[in-house]
């Protein structure tokens, strides 16, 4: 076993090197071991858990939490949560949709920017991504206010009653959450689309190709590297977005990450929180085996 | 085509309009002279002044601080030493595939999850120390955890573009281990290593759910101070807050493009 080697130009012993690299190994697996995984695995039981009377986690191991996340209360069936649920699903998926069909247009545009602009545009794009996602989002306060055009519209149209707000509604979030995530779609798409082989596009057109057919032959294959790492960067953090359905849907638009931010905050119900995680979890890894799937050897960082 | 490219410009100028407008509102309104309704009133720097004056404000100011300062160099350190343990040793496949599982985690998983995770696991801390209540050294601790993350993946990125000649021909010439260290391999990675820590500075400071999942009474930080604050009423003054936050995003976002620009180009 304790065989001597070449490693990076040292000869060494096999277990003189083995010793070495665990030595720079510990410090950082431990502290991710330590609050990652154990956190991770301790969510897991507490999800079977249960609540007492004041706040407190019980343990009485029972399938209970996700029974009732499936809509079996003490009051007979309702489907309150799972409406919740896909809701998320339902949001994140228009979100990543919409943040897609505009993220197009706009890394066409800056593409086609001589180079030496090319990256001011860019970095025009990089600073919302940056921003503070509270202060993004309370924005849309000022935009969606009584005084603005846009409520002032709604209003003449009868939609809203008139000196009302846009916010809290459904509309809002959706403005909140596509302005939220569309530089996570953008970025990407645009290194892909930087790197585009426009030849490819000319050809098609050349063979008199409609312009439907020279997106989905010529420019989509294309991209879909960065726009597989786009969509999976909105839809996953989409799905768990808390600050925007809180700010700007309120009671009446309520997604699974104000669910979870209710049971650890006013309910106190930790187990259930967990429960609703769980299932958020679920959901992460079933879209991210799709997307594991459906493009080989794209790297997300 | 032609059509199509104008089609296009429209679109994206709307798409980037629909991006900044909320943004620019909030820094028009930041000195707009009246307290209260949208209306202008006429100029004035009266909000950013009293910003000054608020101990609140200055202290979360002093706490966000705190946290991205501490967190990004305990998460430097702890990242850079586990990306060379990760990268420069030969450890069996499997091992590999697992340990890279571990340091995609908190890159994919919901903020929201991890958060919770990090509720839980305090909770049972706090049952052997009292030092675990909810404040700033849970919030280091979590953000710490995330970010170790980020920095190991980045410099891990860089130990791979290095190769491995520079230092094979440092072994021929008998550098030891430590001198390796510190005059080869560390000097390579620099731009990997402050990449990294820059990563993690601004992840902390733009970080919401973690820190509002794991702060306490005393721990308040500015995204924290601000979301507490529109949720009861919108002030000039949190205009006033934001756009300053907002500065501070901008110079640090071309600050960082400016350095991983140079380094490619190096």
């Amino acid at each position: 076993m304790n065989k001597v080697m070449i490693w990076y130009g040292e000869l060494l012993s096999q277990k003189s090197l083995i010793k070495r690299g665990l030595f720079f190994l510990t410090p950082g697996m431990l502290w991710l071991i330590l609050f990652l995984i154990l956190p991770g695995l301790i969510l897991i039981v507490v999800s079977f858990a249960g609540r007492g009377a004041y706040g407190q986690l019980v343990w009485d191991f029972s399938l209970e939490n996700y029974k009732r996340m499936l809509g079996f209360g003490i009051f007979g069936w309702t489907p309150d949560y799972l409406i919740i649920l896909l809701r998320s699903i339902w949001v994140a998926v228009v979100t990543t949709v919409l943040s897609v069909l505009l993220s197009y247009p706009l890394c066409f545009f800056i593409a086609g920017k001589p180079e030496r602009t090319r990256y001011l545009w860019l970095t025009i794009v990089i600073i919302p991504f940056w921003t503070n996602m509270v202060i993004r989002t309370y924005a849309w306060f000022l935009i969606l206010a009584p005084e603005m055009p846009l409520a002032k519209i709604a209003s003449w149209l009868k939609i809203i009653s008139p000196g009302m707000p846009l916010y809290p509604s459904a509309f809002a979030v959706y403005l909140g959450m596509i302005s939220m995530f569309l530089p996570f779609v953008a970025l990407p798409l645009f290194s892909s689309i930087e790197r585009l082989d426009w030849t490819l596009v000319e050809a098609a057109q050349d063979l008199y190709a409609s312009n439907v057919r020279i997106f989905v032959h010529a420019i989509l294959p294309q991209t879909l590297p960065g726009l597989s790492v786009g969509v999976i960067l909105t839809l996953v953090p989409a799905m768990g977005m808390f600050v925007v359905p809180d700010l700007l849907g309120g009671a009446k638009y309520m997604l699974v990450g104000n669910l979870i931010q209710q049971q650890f905050g006013t309910s106190r119900d930790w187990a259930f929180g967990a429960t609703i995680s769980m299932c958020l979890m679920v959901l992460t890894m079933f879209s991210l085996y799709v997307y594991k799937r459906k493009s080989k050897g794209v790297e997300l960082l | 085509m032609r059509k199509i490219r104008v089609l296009v410009n429209i679109v994206a100028v709307f798409t980037l309009f629909f991006l900044y407008l909320p943004l620019l509102a909030v820094a028009f309104f930041s000195v707009n002279n009246t307290k209260y309704g949208l209306v202008w009133k006429g100029f004035t720097l009266d909000w950013y002044i009293k910003l000054f004056h608020n101990e609140l404000i200055l202290q979360a100011a002093w706490n966000t601080l705190v946290l991205a300062v501490v967190s990004t160099i305990v998460s430097t350190l702890l990242g850079t030493v586990l990306a060379i343990g990760m990268d420069r040793f030969p450890w069996p496949r499997r091992m590999n595939t697992v340990l890279d599982m571990i340091l995609h985690i908190p890159v994919i998983i919901p903020d929201i999850i991890f958060a919770a995770a990090m509720v839980v696991a305090f909770g049972f801390l706090r049952l052997l120390s009292s030092m675990f209540e909810p404040g700033l050294i849970n919030m280091i601790i979590a953000h710490i955890t995330f970010q170790t993350a980020f920095v190991a993946l980045i410099v891990r990125s860089r130990l791979v573009s290095i190769g491995k000649d520079v230092e094979e021909a440092a072994r021929d010439l008998h550098a030891d281990t430590p001198y390796l260290l510190r005059r080869v391999l560390l000097p390579l990675l620099t731009p990997g290593i402050v990449a990294g820590a820059m990563l993690a500075f601004t992840l902390s400071l733009d970080d919401f759910i973690i820190s509002f999942f794991t702060a306490g009474p005393d721990s308040v930080t500015l995204p924290l101070y601000i979301f507490a604050a529109v949720r009861r009423t919108v002030t000039p003054q949190i205009h006033a807050l934001s756009t300053i936050v907002l500065l501070v995003t901008v110079i640090m976002v071309i600050g960082m493009e400016r350095f991983t620009r140079n380094v490619q180009v190096n």
